[in-house]
């Protein structure tokens, strides 16, 4: 049994940059990678506005060294580049020198590819080898190849947008319970018109730069990011002599039982999320320095979210929060775990991340996000995430074990 | 660590299989390579005007779980974990052709809804009022294994004490048009009685929803203790035996210890040779069980698996429709299940009568 689970490296790819280093540049300098949408076709590409990663298929493919006649999604191609960046940042050099598995997440699966080929597949078989890169489960198995991870546990998580937070909780519980010394943890979902569509039908997609905790909120920007976390036994870390860059204190999953689709009023799930993640970490309200909001920009989530945040620390009591969905788009399934990464980041650099957009405040409540870069101590960070299905997530993230 | 155990069972297959009192009394013969799901009467279990709302896999999913609730005695859990390697599979497919139909126009929020992998387990939580832990596991065959170790961890360690963990997946028209031409489902039609010697290509497929109550007390309802589980995405033929024994080692077991072995051939020539490493070497001399001639190939038919191991334990009986051999076993006390899909997302699960 490890008492603490270190996080030892970790990787990011999204809107506002290709991995860690170019993430955390743009999060301190308020760069958003909220643009029109380029690289897919669709009727609704002048109503909404969306965080897309820089890099095409085939150069993240070149980058990968893949070849052509490779059947990787896009949410296999940049999970893998993410998870590689992980890897390399926590020194791993021989990946099955203990035992390592690999929890990853994703919503979106294959979708980009089946939503191209659906009915061309029938006809000509020049791509019928993404056939069976459809399942949500395949992205994961290739990204375990990518990172040479054999003979060992490797599974993917789908709870919609909280899935990247589950799969942290996952690793955490593995690692604790001494099933793996080695767990890498995180998700990858890439942009589809099936997600867009589906965004579009619930009416929650905003036609500008998405405004979280504000009034006059009109809803989310789509976003596909990836990123992964290497989390480590006490055992490895002090064997391998490892640079610790935080550690995974406590995590909640809970769910709202009220609506397939939309959070309660006042946040039941969400609340008793945060508050099962303090019980884990042995914390109080108090001890958490800064949230990471799950702050979609949605009506619903922002409200319901900012409820429960009340209800767990107190309006007079709420730490700094901000939500960075207005960098890069929510991310649905890899939200929670490129979150993760930007927690870590706030605790490392001691600076929390302004939730950029933000104008007028909302009428229910005297919370307000913190809007200037912040430089302040930070010893805790708490990060939420919320999805279909009334699930909601809490992880913590700490300085100290 | 507290033993968990199997209190419940519930599962509803190509094969009439959601009355407990039964085991396999009466066996539908299919004829097919692509079979379906008998399913009870809903409006038994799902208030009509709700149930015309669900896709087959929701309402197999949510009969399966109420099942086993019923059969364990129990109105609540602690948390509830879903295995499914395709998720809603009706209902992706009727958002995505309508996206490309229509041309992005004239859609309606509902099946976007339900297409989410995690639909069946939020409608139990829903259905349940149920607040606690809530997962969905996603990976091909190994999705409700997954499940089976996320609950036996938190049973263990008394995080909970009854968890509800259950696999679902569904046919979808297109999804299987898609896996006939790459042929992952077999070309010919074959009786289910043939279907595990019929030497040729591709599975059976079939769609089914499983649930079963597991729980750190034991109870008069209780089939079996879940001693291990344990998952491997790649194993090489020539690893298998080796780490088919190594697992009964971890838990100081040998070959001969196991009463039978559950397997999950599908009768694909392509793939069945790792079934068939174990039939003909380290437990050719044990009792060989297969079922997924009787319910075909999917992703979470594996827990129709654990649902047999379970009655054999429980009934101390075994059908003669799932013997692959004939074995002279007095009594059945430790079962032994592997299963994998082409080559990857391999499983083994060990149990032990209680």
């Amino acid at each position: 049994m490890s008492k603490g689970v270190a996080i030892t490296g970790m990787g990011a790819i999204s809107a506002i940059g290709n991995n860690v280093a170019e993430n955390f540049q743009s999060l301190v300098e308020s760069k958003k990678g909220i643009s029109k949408i380029s690289k897919i076709d669709t009727i609704h590409k002048d109503d909404i506005m969306v965080g897309e990663i820089a890099y095409t298929n085939s150069e993240l493919e070149e980058i990968l060294g893949l070849s052509p006649g490779n059947n990787y999604s896009r949410t296999g191609l940049i999970g893998a580049i993410a998870a590689k960046e992980a890897i390399a940042n926590s020194g791993i050099t021989n990946i099955n020198k203990y035992k390592t598995g690999l929890i990853s997440a994703t919503s979106v699966g294959g979708m980009d590819m089946t939503e191209q080929y659906y009915y061309n597949y029938l006809e000509t078989d020049t791509n019928r080898r993404y056939i069976a890169s459809h399942h949500a489960g395949d992205s994961t198995q290739k990204i375990a190849e990518q990172l040479g991870i054999a003979k060992s546990l490797v599974t993917t998580i789908s709870t919609a947008c909280s899935s990247a937070a589950n799969a942290i909780m996952l690793g955490a519980r593995l690692i604790k319970s001494g099933q793996l010394d080695r767990v890498i943890v995180g998700g990858s979902d890439c942009m589809s018109k099936f997600t867009i569509n589906g965004f579009k039908t619930l009416m929650i997609l905003s036609d500008t730069y998405s405004t979280p905790f504000d009034e006059n909120r009109k809803g989310l920007n789509l976003g596909e990011a990836a990123a992964f976390l290497v989390l480590e036994s006490d055992a490895v870390v002090k064997a391998e002599n490892k640079n610790v860059l935080g550690y995974v204190k406590g995590y909640g999953n809970a769910n709202d039982a009220f609506h397939q689709t939309a959070s309660s009023d006042h946040g039941d799930g969400a609340t008793l999320a945060m508050e099962k993640a303090l019980k884990v970490a042995g914390y109080t309200a108090k001890d958490i320095d800064y949230i990471n909001a799950h702050g979609t920009a949605t009506g619903n989530n922002d409200l319901s979210e900012g409820r429960a945040i009340i209800r767990v620390f107190g309006e007079e009591n709420v730490p700094e929060f901000s939500s960075t969905k207005a960098y890069i788009g929510h991310t649905l399934a890899a939200a929670g775990a490129i979150e993760a990464v930007y927690s870590i980041l706030a605790l490392q650099n001691n600076v929390i991340f302004p939730n950029l957009n933000f104008k007028t405040q909302m009428k229910e409540f005297n919370i307000t996000p913190e809007l200037k870069l912040k430089e302040k101590e930070l010893k805790t960070v708490m990060s939420n995430s919320f999805g279909f299905g009334g699930n909601c997530s809490t992880v913590i993230f700490s300085k100290e074990p | 660590m507290k033993k968990v155990y199997i209190n419940s069972i519930s599962s509803i297959t190509p094969q009439k299989t959601f009355d407990n009192s039964e085991f396999l009394d009466e066996v539908i013969i299919h004829e097919n390579q692509v079979i379906f799901a008998v399913e009870p009467k809903y409006k038994d279990y799902i208030p009509p005007a709700a149930a015309r709302r669900m896709a087959k896999g929701i309402k197999m999913g949510v009969v399966a779980s109420k099942l086993s609730l019923q059969e364990a005695g129990l109105e609540q859990v602690d948390a509830v974990i879903t295995g499914t390697g395709m998720g809603c599979l009706r209902d992706s497919e009727k958002f995505l052709g309508a996206i490309i139909n229509n041309n992005e126009q004239y859609l309606t929020p509902t099946s976007f809804i339900q297409s989410t992998h995690n639909t069946v387990g939020g409608q139990i939580a829903l259905e349940l009022q149920c607040k606690g832990y809530n997962f969905t596991y996603v990976h091909g065959s190994n999705s409700f294994e997954s499940g089976l170790l996320d609950a036996k961890l938190q049973l263990e360690l008394d995080e909970a004490q009854n968890i509800l963990v259950g696999g679902v997946d569904e046919l979808g028209d297109h999804t299987t048009k898609l896996n006939q031409i790459i042929h992952h489902v077999k070309e010919e039609n074959i009786s289910s009685l043939d279907v595990l010697s019929s030497k040729t290509k591709g599975a059976v497929f079939g769609e089914g929803a499983s649930f079963f109550v597991l729980s750190n007390k034991k109870q008069a309802s209780s089939y079996a203790e879940i001693i291990s589980v344990k998952m491997y995405n790649t194993l090489a033929q020539n690893e298998l035996s080796e780490t088919a024994l190594h697992f009964l080692k971890e838990n100081s077991l040998k070959a001969e210890d196991i009463d039978a072995v559950v397997l999950g051939n599908n009768g694909d020539i392509e793939f069945d040779g790792y079934y068939n490493l174990l039939t003909s070497g380290i437990f050719s001399n044990t009792q060989q069980v297969c079922y997924k001639h009787l319910i075909g190939e999917f992703n979470t038919a594996s827990p129709f698996g654990l649902w047999i191991a379970s009655k054999i334990l429980k009934t101390q009986t075994l059908p003669e429709v799932i013997k692959k051999n004939n074995i002279k076993t007095s009594s059945f006390k430790y079962i032994l299940l592997y299963n994998m899909y082409r080559g990857e997302n391999h499983s083994f699960t060990l149990l032990k009568s209680c």
